[in-house]
C-alpha cells in the first residue's frame, strides 16, 4: 500500500536531548492531496517537515516519498519557507530558472536559458501574476511577491511532492489571502500535492483538502504522570470538501464550526483526547499504536 | 517644527551645509601649517621642518617632472609602481586565497574543524614581529615585502569571508538541493557570487594594514618604493619630498578605496541594501 503513497511516514520519533518532540507518528498522503499541518506551538510540526524534507533525520521510524526512504534534500520534494528562499543576487527570472540551470551543469551555467525553460517560467510568472517584475531583484519586491517568486522557482522543478513551511507567516493579511488564492488555483491547475505547514487555524482550514492536526495535547494509557514523556502526534485528520474558492467561506457557519473543534482537539490543553478518540476520519489514515499507547 | 541644523540630536544638516562642515577641519589643518611654515621661514629662510609650499612644489617638480640624469627615470612614478605592484600583488593573493579558505570553511564544517581555530591562532601574531623572520627566510627582495602583506592580511580576509558565509541563511542551501545542485555548484555557483561584494568590501578595510605592512618593509630594506623614499630622505630631514610623499600614499589609497566602492556599486547593486 505505501507504494502508491505520495508520501507515507511511519512509526517516526524525534527527540532533541531530553524532550521528546514527535511521538510514533503516522501519516500517509495520497496524490494530488492538499495537506495543510496545524497545531500549537512547540508541537513539532516544523521539525516533522525538516524531516520529509530531509534537512533533519528522525531517531527511529521511515519516511518515504513515491516509496523511497528520504535522505538529504534533494529534487524529490519542493520547499518554500517563510523567508530567505529566495538568491538576493539573482533576478526574478534567474531565481525561477535557476533549479533550471544547476540540476543540468554542476560547474558551467549557460548564459542564454533554453527557449523551452524560459517558456516555462514565464508559464509560472504569468500564473503568479509576476511577468512585469521578471528583471527585477529580490530586494526590490515586495513580501508577498517574493514568496511568489520562491513558490514559482520550486514549481518550475516540477517535486512530486511541495513542502511549504509558514510560507505566508510574514505577510500582512490581505497579501496573505491573496497568495492563498494562488496556490489554491495553481494547487488545481498544475495537480500538485502540498505539505502545508502553519500555525494559524483559519489558513489551514480554509486551504486544505485535508487537515492534518498535530498536537501534544492528548492522553493514553500511559496515563498523565509527570514520568511520562510525550510528544506531538496527529491528533485529527479531516477530509475536506473543497468546493468554493472564495474567502467568503471563512464567514459561514460549518467552517466555524470546523475551527471550534479543532481548536479543542489540538489547541487546548485542558482538553486531553485519549489516542483511541481520536478524529481520524481521511481515508489515508491510519495509526499504529504501541501496546504502552492503547492496547 | 524646525530641525536645528548643527546643534543637538535632532540635527539634521543639509547636503550643502554637511560639504562647508566636511571642508572646515581641512581649511584649519592647512591654515595652521601655513601660518606655522611662514613664521619659521621669515625667522630663517633655509628651514627643513615646515618647508613652504613652493619649496615643496619644487622638490615635487624634480621627484615627479624631472629625469633622474644617471638613470633616466622619473623618482617618484618608479617608486610608485614599485609600491603598487608590492600592494597589489600582496592584497591580491591575500584576498584570492581568503575568500577561497573562508568561503569553504564557511561551508563546509569538516574544512572549517581543521582550519579555524589555526587562522584564529595565525591571525593574532603580529605581522611586523616576524618581519626579520620573513627577510631571512624570504630574502630582503621583492617576496619577503609581499610575504608580510599576505601574511597581514590574509587571515583578517579569511576570518571575514568565513564570518560572512556563516551568515547566510541554511534555507539557501537546502533550497539550492531541491532544485538539484550538487554540493560544489552550491559553493560556486550559488555562495561565491553572494560573497564576492564582502570581499571588496574587506579588501578595502585591509588596505590601511596592507600600507603600514608595505611601507614598514619597504622601509627597512628596499632600492625603490614609496616607503623607501621617505625613509631615505629623512636622514636629510627633507620634509619638502616627505610631506608630499605621505599625500601622495594618502591619495593613492583613499582613490583605490574609492575605485572599490564604485565597483561595489556599479556590479553588485542587489549588495547594497542589504548592508543597511
Amino acid at each position: 500500500m505505501s507504494e502508491t503513497k505520495k508520501l507515507h511516514i511511519e512509526n517516526v520519533y524525534k527527540s532533541y536531548g531530553d524532550k521528546l518532540v514527535l511521538d510514533n507518528v503516522d501519516l500517509s498522503v495520497s496524490k494530488g492531496d492538499f495537506c495543510t499541518l496545524v497545531g500549537p506551538s512547540g508541537c513539532g510540526k516544523s521539525t516533522l517537515l525538516r524531516l520529509i524534507l530531509g534537512q533533519e533525520v528522525s531517531d527511529s521510524g521511515s519516511i518515504c516519498i513515491d516509496g523511497d526512504a528520504v535522505g538529504v534534500p534533494d529534487v524529490n520534494r519542493g520547499i518554500v519557507f517563510q523567508r530567505y528562499s529566495l538568491y538576493p543576487h539573482l533576478t526574478v527570472l534567474e531565481n525561477v530558472l535557476l533549479g533550471k540551470y544547476i540540476s543540468k551543469k554542476s560547474w558551467f551555467m549557460p548564459w542564454k536559458a533554453a527557449k523551452k525553460d524560459h517558456e516555462e517560467a514565464m508559464h509560472y510568472l504569468t500564473i503568479l501574476r509576476l511577468q512585469d517584475a521578471i528583471a527585477k531583484y529580490p530586494h526590490e519586491l515586495s513580501g508577498g511577491m517574493q514568496q511568489r517568486v520562491a513558490i514559482a522557482q520550486a514549481l518550475i522543478m516540477k517535486p512530486p511532492i511541495l513542502l511549504m513551511d509558514e510560507p505566508f507567516g510574514a505577510l500582512d493579511p490581505d497579501t496573505r489571502e491573496e497568495l492563498q488564492l494562488f496556490i489554491l488555483e495553481l494547487w488545481e491547475k498544475e495537480e500538485l500535492t502540498i505539505f502545508f505547514v502553519t500555525h494559524d487555524l483559519v489558513e489551514a482550514c480554509y486551504l486544505g483538502s485535508r487537515l492534518l492536526v498535530l498536537s501534544q495535547y492528548y492522553t493514553d494509557d500511559r496515563g498523565n504522570k509527570s514520568d511520562v514523556k510525550r510528544g506531538g502526534k496527529i491528533v485529527a485528520d479531516h477530509s475536506l470538501q473543497r468546493v468554493a474558492s472564495s474567502t467568503e467561506v471563512k464567514n459561514s457557519k460549518p467552517f466555524q464550526d470546523l475551527i471550534l473543534s479543532v481548536r479543542n482537539d489540538g489547541f487546548d490543553p485542558q482538553i486531553m483526547q485519549h489516542v483511541k478518540d481520536f478524529n481520524l476520519k481521511h481515508p489515508d489514515s491510519f495509526y499504529t499504536l504501541t501496546k504502552e499507547e492503547h492496547g | 517644527m524646525k530641525k536645528p541644523i548643527f546643534f543637538g540630536l535632532h540635527a539634521d544638516p543639509t547636503k550643502k551645509i554637511r560639504i562647508v562642515l566636511a571642508l572646515i577641519p581641512f581649511i584649519i589643518l592647512v591654515s595652521a601649517y601655513l601660518i606655522a611654515s611662514d613664521l619659521r621661514n621669515k625667522e630663517n629662510p633655509d628651514d627643513k621642518l615646515l618647508p613652504t609650499i613652493s619649496k615643496m612644489v619644487a622638490s615635487v617638480e624634480k621627484l615627479a617632472f624631472t629625469e633622474n640624469k644617471r638613470t633616466g627615470e622619473y623618482i617618484l612614478w618608479q617608486d610608485t609602481a614599485a609600491s603598487l605592484k608590492r600592494l597589489i600583488t600582496g592584497v591580491g593573493l591575500a584576498a584570492i586565497c581568503g575568500l577561497l579558505l573562508g568561503l569553504n570553511m564557511g561551508m563546509y564544517k569538516g574544512i572549517s574543524a581543521v582550519t579555524s581555530p589555526f587562522i584564529t591562532f595565525i591571525s593574532m601574531i603580529p605581522p611586523l614581529a616576524i618581519l626579520p623572520i620573513l627577510f631571512i627566510s624570504f630574502g630582503v627582495g621583492e617576496l619577503g615585502k609581499i610575504v608580510l602583506i599576505f601574511l597581514g592580511v590574509f587571515p583578517i580576509i579569511t576570518r571575514d569571508i568565513y564570518l560572512a558565509t556563516g551568515k547566510i541563511p541554511r534555507e539557501q542551501v537546502v533550497k539550492a538541493l531541491t532544485l538539484g545542485a550538487s554540493g560544489f555548484t552550491i559553493v560556486y555557483r550559488i555562495i561565491l557570487p553572494q560573497i564576492f561584494p564582502r570581499l571588496i568590501d574587506t579588501v578595502r578595510l585591509s588596505l590601511g594594514s596592507a600600507w603600514l605592512f608595505l611601507i614598514a618593509s619597504e622601509a627597512i630594506a628596499a632600492t625603490e618604493g614609496l616607503g623607501y623614499r621617505i625613509f631615505l630622505v629623512r636622514r636629510y630631514m627633507s620634509m619638502d619630498t616627505i610631506i608630499p610623499y605621505v599625500l601622495w600614499i594618502t591619495a593613492l589609497g583613499f582613490l583605490m578605496d574609492y575605485l572599490l566602492r564604485m565597483l561595489v556599486k556599479k556590479k553588485f547593486n542587489w549588495y547594497l541594501p542589504q548592508v543597511k
